[in-house]
């Protein structure tokens, strides 16, 4: 044994190091890869060897083996071996191999697990660092899983080295085990505050990436990232920070506000140039989510504007590039402000620097106009023709193509020009984009009708001259044209001028060295284009010219039907056979142009790019399901393949299809036209009710204007873009001159009466009348398809699994896994795992009064910013209001939706989300901030009636308060409600009270249709009805369709304790009907009561809900049911119970749903609807009283509203639409209703008739 | 995020490849060299960001590189980095090798891969930004290397004995 050790390290001695590996290299410069391989055999060798330092040296050597370019993946396993190694050099050079090479299907990486844990835990920090290190390279999902609670624990280390870098590995941990997120994120928040700036830093940069991808989760983080923004001194962490606040702002206008200030101070006080720029950024980025809303900071935009000028006419490169990139920002949302500087940018086109001519393309996108596109173009032209590169080049293609076409061709005054640069463009050599210059011909062609007499004949001048196109065919991405060419003179073939003469070019022997796609539509289109020949020769005397039209196609297509391409091999095969039909026919001087032609008829129209994606998937249609039961696996697989490849037996299936009858037949062929007629995957043969095509009286015999002066409209040869921009230039000029004279004239007139002379000043926008009247077709759409943004997502991305709620308290499920089988480690671990846990609730609580504290300075300065500032008078009498109800906030203040948990509600959350908003209305702080957390935190157990009462009165300014509380996951819908309301306030200034969450929505309709806003406020209204009462409990309850599922009713019910005692065991039953059955928890039976899941102290009162599976529901229904519960006293318990009738109206299966007022006719006239009316004598309330509780009680929403006539809309849980028409006059109230359901619409309005004569 | 960092003489020889996600050696040379072949080609006076390479990256990337005598140092980006941020730690990159080697040159970064990789391992993890500061970085370099010294010392010692 020692002989062998002795033996090694002689061997050793001999060994090459990777210096002399290197030498090696470098001196075998000939024969390179010879000296690798031998290199490499000697590396197999010494990896045999036991020694583990001959290992850990062939290990080092094959790390840098691989940087050149060489696969080591079969040392894998040797690898994890030095890795092992007890020695931190060997351990070192194992680790960093591994994450030059190891990956995620790395096999050998399951054996790594215990290893890294061992680690993760040594003593000595450096084998945990490299561990860290290397893992972060090489994390698997598995890897994160197993490892995620060490790691976790290894955040709170005594060493901040280690921490530092346990810290920014969980970021590669989350992304990988998305389920770690919640769990560690307390600690993870907490490292945010950590004594070490480097630790601080890492936790920070970690936050920052995650809240990039998702953004909204991490808002609540805000008030922190603040304080470390004004207090932290490190310019990265800085940097990540406020890269942050450039993300978050667009989702909080308010944090924007509060941004502003330390921003421009940084902007001030930093040396920094990174930071400076960083602080520009997101000060526009703020501007920019600001403007929206206040038109007044446009002054600032132009001032960064300004300032970025600078940056971009420094002599800085970088700051250049920069500046512009900058630029490119503003310019989304402010065109107007940068294309003041168009010259500078202009002038940054012709730098040497190509990032910089790139971003500076960049912003010529926004920059065009119809006066200035064709001068823009022009110049980049130029640039195209001068450019070297390729990269580049392509990207002023694209460039010139995305200008032009932005906004449907909204700059484009003349489409000759623009097919002509089309054309021009071809000429590029080597160019990758053929397809997109394809598809903007065909494009133009298809949707600009007036121009397809152009386009046609030059597409025939391409196709004439393809050879120049395809001369090299290595770089034959430009033929990609040709297909445009080919499909374009095909199917517009009626306007070709030499139809002959482009079939001939389209039959060519060389167009068999196209790509297959190609040849493909050349093929068709050469029968579209004989179909249009035969056409116009039948006509003449002379048969010959149409037979030696058919003779060229039968001589020429044969070529294609040899074809390898299947498609072209097919289509040319078919067509073959039909040309020698029709020659057949011919020769018996039969007319057959009609009926070829027929094949072709009809116009295809443009479709959407997203149409298929919008169609909306047909109620109760299914696409995961079987359609019929899944074969038995044996079956399909002996069959099918003797299907496919054995010549098919006769089949005895046929004979059945023709016992079906005529008469059946036809009625399934009936049904299936009726079917295709809903079916809005069909395109119907003729467009009726939603033609696309706006048949514009003359469209196809529009006077082309002044084109015949100067220049022939068909150019010899290729166009020349350049002299459509002399016409056009000669044409405005013309036009003008008209005007002047017209202008003239009038003046003339009017000279006797005014005097008054006034220049036409230059020529403005309006001006430029487009040189045709184009009629732009638009692309077709599915009927009623969803409008949704969220198709541009990529499905693969992994951040999308970390779109996580942080704000909702830790399950218990939620533990990360902690390790059992190795028992010296783990208690520890789970110990401190514990700890976690524990903490986690408290310490959002524990940091929120600290914030508060600091914020509380935050918001004491900003007071005295905004007294200072005039502008915000307005916002001061918000904040007055909010000091009222800082007041107020100790009456108990609930909503529906607040206990919308059965549990009661964790009160971390809506106090840091109270917070939150605090911190962000700038406010100045009530005095009793604390109070109004621990009302907050209260909120889920107080008084139900009482507190629903108040919220349903709008006009009172609690509201604010109410809203102040609310839960993290109505945050959103509350931003977009205070944008609506912003928009609002434009339109009325004076009008200033919140209207938000009337507890169900259904008063909030009203206000947002627009109607209660000037009148009286409404009488305090609630859906809350009593549904039983005894000496010890009172129940009231509201029931809710639910939305998501058509078949389900939510009963919340409050539980009130009226009585001293404590009351426990409460359980809910009720009798199941035929048509309505109490959802119950798996496992019970069908008659066991639901445990409601709290107990009531004296005095209090809980709201739990229930879900009840309902099949019919267009008739009400009641239930009967019993509460049961022990009424627990000092000395005694009683066992009680409280019987109930659970009414089911009609109404509270109806859902409200906004109904736009187009929508809504269109409902109307549909005429699947029956309707029914009903009067209401007597009602003494005004009218929008009168709507509000409609909306309120019965889920409406307005529609529309005209003086004393309404219109409303509700939608049931199943889909029914419910129309009403409400009118009123005097004490008369008329409601006339439409329904597809007429029984449930009947009940409905017996149910309003009820309402009314109750009050 | 940074997703790759490049380092590369004149020639566009590799010195030193980190990459922060995976690709296979292939495509990983191929990226080299169009990297260099985007790099090389620019002058010395022009800003030293770069989009468009077509491997690596995509819309969201960037090159952000400095050419110091011989070598490129190239790192890859997405929009989460401040673009002069990354160009400051790059410098920093730079004189923490000069300190650790004393006056680096080419020749180092050829003959000390390893020891490279070592010190940029102190500086980003995982294709994040650990640490920012040149002496706290230069403090765990020697300290790590101090322990290996300490460890090759045993291993002689303990075979001149034998």
């Amino acid at each position: 044994m020692a002989l062998k050790i002795v033996k090694g390290s002689i061997d050793r001695m001999f060994d090459k190091n990777l210096q002399d590996l290197v030498r090696g290299i470098r001196n075998h410069k000939e024969d390179e890869a010879k000296y690798i391989s031998t290199c490499i055999d000697e590396i197999k060798q010494e990896l045999k060897q036991d020694n583990i330092a001959v290992k850990a040296n062939a290990v080092c050597k094959l790390t840098y083996l691989q940087m050149l370019g060489y696969d080591v993946s079969w040392a894998a396993f040797n690898i994890v071996e030095v890795m092992s190694s007890s020695k931190f050099t060997y351990k070192r050079i194992g680790y960093l191999a591994a994450s030059q090479c190891f990956h995620e299907n790395t096999d050998v990486i399951m054996l790594t697990t215990n290893q890294i844990r061992k680690d993760l835990s040594s003593p000595n920090q450096y084998d945990t660092g490299v561990a860290l290190t290397g893992l972060s390279c090489f994390v698997t999902p598995d890897l994160a899983r197993d490892l995620a609670n060490d790691i976790m624990t290894l955040m709170s280390h005594t060493k901040p080295y280690i921490r530092k870098k346990a810290v920014l590995i969980m970021y590669k941990v989350f992304l990988k085990y998305p389920e770690s997120l919640r769990p560690a994120f307390p600690r993870l928040k907490e490292k945010l505050e950590d004594p070490d700036p480097g630790v601080q830093s890492a936790a920070v940069n970690v936050i920052c990436e995650l809240a990039r991808r998702n953004p909204k989760n991490y808002l609540s983080l805000a008030p922190l990232f603040f304080k470390l923004m004004t207090s932290s001194t490190n310019n990265w962490v800085l940097i990540k920070i406020i890269k942050l606040f450039g993300a978050l702002t667009p989702l909080e206008p308010r944090l924007g506000k509060k941004l502003i200030e330390p921003l421009t101070n940084l902007i001030h006080s930093t040396s920094a140039m990174s930071l400076l720029y960083e602080c520009v950024n997101t000060v526009i980025a703020v501007l920019i989510s600001l403007s929206s809303g206040m038109p007044n900071h446009s002054a600032s935009i132009q001032l960064c504007v300004q300032k970025l000028r600078i940056l971009i006419e420094d002599s800085d490169q970088n700051l250049k590039y920069l500046g512009l990139l900058a630029m490119s920002k503003i310019l989304k949302t402010h065109p107007k402000s940068v294309q003041s500087h168009k010259d500078l940018i202009l002038q940054c086109l012709d730098d040497k620097d190509e990032s910089i001519r790139l971003r500076a393309l960049d912003l010529l996108y926004g920059m065009v106009s119809k006066k200035n596109l064709m001068e823009i173009v022009k110049k980049l032209m130029i640039h195209v023709d001068k450019a070297e590169g390729t990269t580049y080049r392509d990207e002023l293609l694209t460039k010139i193509i995305d200008i032009c076409s932005q906004s449907n061709y909204q700059y484009i005054t003349n489409f000759e020009w623009y097919i002509s640069i089309l054309v021009e463009l071809t000429r590029l050599e080597g160019t990758r984009h053929g397809h997109l210059i394809a598809s903007q011909m065909l494009d133009v062609a298809i949707r600009v009708k007036a121009i397809r007499v152009f386009a046609v004949a030059q597409m025939a001048t391409l196709l004439d001259n393809a050879h120049l196109l395809t001369g090299n065919m290595q770089r034959n991405g430009i033929c990609e044209v040709l297909y445009a060419a080919a499909w374009i003179c095909g199917e517009f073939s009626e306007h070709l001028e030499n139809p002959v003469q482009t079939l001939e070019a389209m039959l060519r022997p060389k167009v068999a060295t196209l790509p297959g796609h190609i040849q493909a539509v050349y093929v068709q289109n050469a029968a579209k284009l004989f179909a249009t020949i035969l056409k116009n020769q039948e006509g003449n005397t002379d048969s010959t010219a149409a037979q030696e039209t058919s003779q060229m196609m039968i001589d020429r297509l044969p070529l294609f039907v040899q074809s390898a391409n299947l498609e072209v091999q097919e289509r040319a095969s078919c067509i073959l056979q039909l040309v020698k039909y029709i020659q057949k026919l011919q020769q018996k001087d039969v007319e057959v142009a009609e009926e070829v032609s027929a094949l072709f008829a009809g116009e295809l129209n443009p479709v959407a790019p997203k149409a298929q994606k919008k169609v909306p998937v047909p109620e109760g249609l299914d696409l995961d399901a079987w359609i019929n039961e899944p074969p038995s696996e044996s079956e399909s697989e002996d069959e099918q393949p003797k299907a496919i490849f054995t010549k098919e037996e006769p089949k005895h299936s046929r004979p059945r299809h023709t016992e079906v009858d005529e008469k059946e037949l036809a009625r399934r062929r009936e049904a299936r036209k009726q079917e295709q007629a809903n079916n809005p995957f069909y395109i119907k043969a003729s467009p009726s009710s939603q033609k696309v095509y706006q048949e514009a009286p003359g469209v196809e015999h529009i006077p082309v204007v002044q084109i015949d002066l100067s220049v022939p409209l068909k150019v010899p040869g290729l166009p020349m873009s350049d002299q459509y921009v002399k016409l056009e230039e000669e044409r405005r000029q013309k036009e003008r001159a008209e005007k002047k004279k017209k202008e003239k004239k009038k003046r003339k007139e009017k000279r006797s009466g005014r005097g008054k002379k006034h220049d036409s000043g230059p020529e403005s926008e309006e001006d430029i009348t487009p040189a045709h009247v184009v009629d732009i077709v638009t692309e077709e759409m599915p009927e009623n398809a969803l409008p949704s943004d969220d198709d541009d997502k990529d499905p693969n991305d992994p951040h999308k699994a970390l779109d996580i709620d942080l704000d909702k308290p830790l399950a218990d499920s939620e533990k990360l896994p902690v390790r059992s089988h190795r028992a010296a480690g783990a208690p520890k671990s789970s110990a401190e795992d514990g700890e976690a846990e524990n903490a986690t609730p408290q310490e959002p609580k524990k940091k929120s009064s600290k914030e508060k504290r600091d914020k509380k300075k935050d918001k004491e300065r900003d007071r005295k910013r905004s007294k200072e500032e005039k502008k915000k008078k307005k916002h001061k009498h918000e904040e007055k209001e909010e000091d009222l109800l800082g007041g107020q906030a100790e009456e108990p203040v609930v909503q529906s939706e607040e206990t919308k948990e059965v549990e009661a509600q964790p009160t971390s959350t809506s106090a840091e989300v109270s917070d939150l908003d605090f911190w962000l209305s700038n406010a100045p702080v009530p005095s009793n901030t604390q109070e109004a957390a621990t009302v907050a935190e209260a909120a889920p157990a107080p008084e139900a009636p009482a507190g629903t009462a108040a919220d349903s009165e709008p006009e009172e300014p609690k509201d604010t308060e109410t809203e102040e509380s609310k839960s993290s996951k109505h945050k959103k819908k509350k931003q977009k409600k205070e944008k609506e309301e912003k928009e609002k306030k434009k339109k009325k200034k004076h009008h200033h009270h919140h209207h938000h969450h009337h507890s169900d929505g259904g008063g909030e309709e009203s206000v947002q249709n627009g109607t209660v806003e000037e009148e009286e406020p409404l009488p305090p209204m609630s859906n809350y009805c009593l549904l039983a009462e005894n000496s010890y409990i009172k129940m009231v309850c509201d029931i809710q369709g639910n939305l998501q599922d058509g078949s389900q009713v939510v009963v919340s019910v409050i539980f009130e304790n009226k009585s001293d005692s404590f009351l426990k065991s409460m359980e809910f039953n009720v009798l199941d009907s035929l048509n309505s059955k109490l959802q119950r928890p798996e496992g019970s039976g069908p008659h066991d009561g639901l445990t409601v899941p709290f107990q009531l102290p004296p005095g209090v009162s809980n709201e739990a809900r229930f879900v009840f599976t309902v099949q019919s529901i267009v008739m009400p229904q009641k239930l009967k049911g019993t509460l049961t519960f022990i009424v627990k006293n000092e000395d005694s318990s009683t066992h009680e119970k409280l019987d109930f009738k659970l009414h089911f109206t009609c109404t509270s299966y109806l859902i409200t749903t906004p109904c736009y007022s187009d929508a809504f006719a269109k409902l109307l006239e549909s005429g699947d609807l029956k309707s029914s009316s009903v009067r209401l004598e007597g009602v003494n309330m005004p009218f929008h009283h009168l709507l509000a509780r409609i909306c309120f009680h019965h889920h409406f929403s307005v529609v529309e509203r005209i003086d004393s006539c309404a219109s409303m809309y509700s939608r049931s849980i199943q889909g029914h639409h419910v129309c009403l028409l409400v009118k009123t006059s005097g004490q008369t109230v008329s409601i006339d209703a439409k329904c597809d359901e007429p029984t449930l619409l009947g009940n409905v309005l017996d149910e309003i008739k009820q309402t009314f004569s109750q009050c | 995020m940074i997703k790759a960092i490049l380092i590369f003489n004149n020639h566009g020889k590799p010195r030193l490849s980190k990459f922060y996600e995976h690709y296979n050696e292939d495509t990983e040379q191929q990226i080299i060299r169009e990297t260099f072949h985007l790099v090389s080609k620019r002058d010395e006076n022009v800003c030293n960001f770069l989009e468009g390479g077509m491997l690596i990256g995509g819309s969201d990337y960037k090159l952000i590189y400095r050419h110091y005598a011989t070598l490129y140092f190239v790192f890859c980006v997405d929009s989460s980095e401040s673009e002069l941020g990354i160009l400051d730690l790059i410098q920093v990159f730079v004189e923490t090798l000069d300190k650790c080697f004393e006056n680096v040159c080419e020749l180092d970064l050829i003959f000390h891969v390893d020891k490279v990789h070592n010190i940029l391992a102190e500086m980003v993890m995982g294709g994040m930004v650990l640490e920012t500061n040149m002496n706290e970085i230069i403090t765990q370099v020697d300290a790590q290397n101090k322990m290996e010294k300490s460890e090759t010392f045993i291993f002689q010692s303990t075979r001149q004995d034998r």
